[in-house]
């Protein structure tokens, strides 16, 4: 294919994915904006001003860029997820197998499409978010650099999710498993000063952590980690997941038997 | 002339030992419209899931139209259409969006697509279920739908697996007649089907897979000429209770007072004797057919021989009596 058909390929691809998520948006794109509204509401608003301050930042806005990112990083999962293990269990996966697409075109779209629902839902969030918490964003390309990478690698954690999937339940094991509880232990509700040095370096394992503090840099100038090494981190995981989501495909494991 | 499809030496394993495909070698000309059969199980949708790409082979070699799957795949890729056995479509999506992003894969852009996926809805009888979700559809729309995709980017070979299953007479009827005309306008059809007066009637080539192996492969007229025994059932106006004996070459029976089975070998005895037969007894004759499709009858005694007897129950009618015709037929 050339250049023009691989990229009307692409589009293709993306924009089925946006349709598929849209369609469906009481399933999407509102639960995650009702939840994270909630935290808004109870955390941050009637739990918040008994904690008082966090890295001198008040407890709601503190939080704030936290639940965005957790909202964008559950989202991108399980849109790649649901979608990519839902074209396999229907067959539809096929209409893509046959066509003279490259695996690596379908590799994208999929991810793209995950980005836009992280996106979508995280500009909903950050918009009920504006009801509690006056957000002034201190680097705005840090913010946005860190979000895109974040969904792009959380896109490729639920591609490879669902390329081993099984059955509709192991679709749902490692969000459960693996993924809350990273977002929760990442520093989303905490700073990690607050824990003993142990559980600090203990922290420093959990990939989330970057991110979420990545992005906090981004909004509110603070983080406990230094930016470079939030980046650095992310694109080594995105380089490793991608890879491995690529080579899945090229051999067809789960797809071709 | 360079074959439209070559197969040759075409293995298939599942997992560690289960051996689908033997071996097939197998050449299909452009233009013609082939008929690939067999029994359940035969390995019929494996040998296209390979050439589709769904399957990976595990050994052999396959070609379309000179490109290897192998060294030219999304060359190969872009001169096939497949409809598959199973409804393999997002039952979410719209007949027209499922169309046309098929297109969209191969790189066809929106503006021509459009255009393609409202012909191709007409055509098939489509159009008012255009922007229906295709959960919504009928299984012989489903079956349509899966035509229509598979023809969006204009293949030169069509592979069509079972396409007719479940779709009522009349559809299927118009469905021949699509398929007719498009292997008329140069479109290479490779058809799997159940229905063989559907094969009879649509193919100028048949291959056979029995257990993984081609074991014929040659044109519907020679395979029908092998037929050495005709069967007819013949109708009567009025009862009769007895038959007199036939003559040698011919088995005549009454199956109920008013209908005959006649079978005869066709090399030693023709329809104008039994005529004369019916003439002399002045028995009176209101209708008369074919007792089995002539290719159903083959067909049978090719694939069916040595089936676990277990599995065979269901067709016991049929074969005893083309057992009892033949050895009444000296
Ligand atoms: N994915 C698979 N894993 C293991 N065995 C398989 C798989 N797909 C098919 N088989 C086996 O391979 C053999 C051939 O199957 P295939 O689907 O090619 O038959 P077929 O000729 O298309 O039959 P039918 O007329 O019933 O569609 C069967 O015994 C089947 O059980
Ligand atoms: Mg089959």
């Amino acid at each position: 294919m050339n250049r023009q058909e691989l990229w009307t390929a692409y589009r293709t691809i993306v924009v089925r994915e946006i349709l598929r998520f849209s369609r469906i948006w009481v399933q999407t794109i509102f639960p995650p904006v009702i939840t994270t509204a909630l935290y808004f509401v109870i955390f941050g608003n009637l739990i918040g001003p008994k904690i008082g301050s966090m890295d001198g930042h008040n407890y709601m806005d503190f939080i704030v860029p936290g639940l965005i990112m957790m909202a964008i990083i559950t989202n991108a999962y399980s849109n790649v997820v649901s979608s990519f293990y839902s074209s396999k269990y229907q067959g539809n996966i096929e209409e893509m197998l046959v066509s003279p697409v490259p695996n690596w075109i379908i590799l994208a779209g999929f991810i793209s499409g995950g980005i836009a629902r992280g996106l979508v839902v995280g500009i909903a969030v950050t918009l009920i978010s504006l009801f509690f918490s006056d957000l002034r964003i201190e680097n705005a390309w840090v913010m946005v650099t860190i979000v895109l990478l974040t969904a792009t690698l959380f896109a490729l954690a639920g591609l490879i999710n669902a390329v081993y999937a099984k059955s509709f339940d192991d679709i749902s094991i490692i969000p459960t498993f693996v993924l809350t509880p990273l977002t929760y232990l990442g520093g989303v509700f905490y700073s990690i000063s607050m824990l003993s040095p142990f559980w600090q370096n203990v922290s420093l394992l959990n990939p989330v952590l970057y991110m979420v503090n990545g992005f906090r840099y981004g909004i509110l100038g603070i983080s406990d980690i230094p930016v470079g090494v939030s980046y650095a981190i992310i694109i080594i995981f995105i380089i490793l997941l991608g890879t491995f989501s690529l080579s899945l495909l090229n051999r067809g494991i789960g797809i071709r038997s | 002339m360079t074959a439209a499809l070559s197969i040759s030496g075409l293995h298939k394993t599942y997992g560690d030992d289960f051996v689908a495909l033997k071996g097939i070698d197998l050449d299909v000309q452009p233009g013609d419209f082939y008929a690939l059969l067999g029994a359940n199980g035969a390995g019929k949708s494996t040998t296209i899931g390979i050439i589709c790409s769904l399957v990976n082979k595990t050994a052999g070699q396959v070609k379309i139209f000179g490109h290897d799957l192998d060294s030219a795949r999304e060359q190969a890729k872009a001169l096939i259409g497949l409809v598959p056995q199973e409804f393999n479509f997002n039952m979410y999506e719209p007949v027209q969006e499922i169309i046309a992003n098929q297109g969209g894969y191969y790189g066809i852009p929106r503006s021509v697509t459009l255009p393609r996926t409202e012909q191709l809805l007409k055509q098939l009888g489509l159009w008012d279920k255009r922007k229906v979700m295709a959960q919504k559809l009928s299984g012989g729309m489903k079956r349509r739908l899966m035509i229509a995709r598979a023809l969006i980017h204009r293949p030169r070979l069509l592979i069509l697996d079972e396409p007719t299953a479940g779709v009522d007479i009349e559809i299927r009827r118009s469905m021949w007649d699509f398929l007719g005309t498009l292997n008329a306008s140069g479109t290479t059809i490779i058809l799997t089907t159940h229905y063989l007066e559907e094969a009879e009637s649509l193919c100028r080539n048949i291959g056979i897979i029995k257990q993984g192996e081609l074991v014929e492969n040659t044109s519907m007229k020679q395979l029908l000429n092998r037929l050495d025994t005709e069967n007819y059932v013949f109708d009567l106006k009025q009862e009769t209770a007895v038959l007199p004996p036939a003559d040698a070459g011919c088995a005549i029976s009454l199956r109920d007072p008013t209908t005959v089975d006649v079978s005869f070998n066709k090399q030693q005895y023709s329809l104008n004797q039994v005529f004369a037969y019916l003439n002399h007894h002045q028995l009176d004759i209101s209708s008369m057919r074919n007792k089995t499709n002539r290719l159903e009858q083959l067909f049978m005694d090719m694939v069916t021989t040595d089936r676990p007897a277990a599995k065979i129950e269901a067709w016991d009618d049929k074969r005893t009596n083309t057992q009892s015709t033949e050895a009444s037929t000296p």
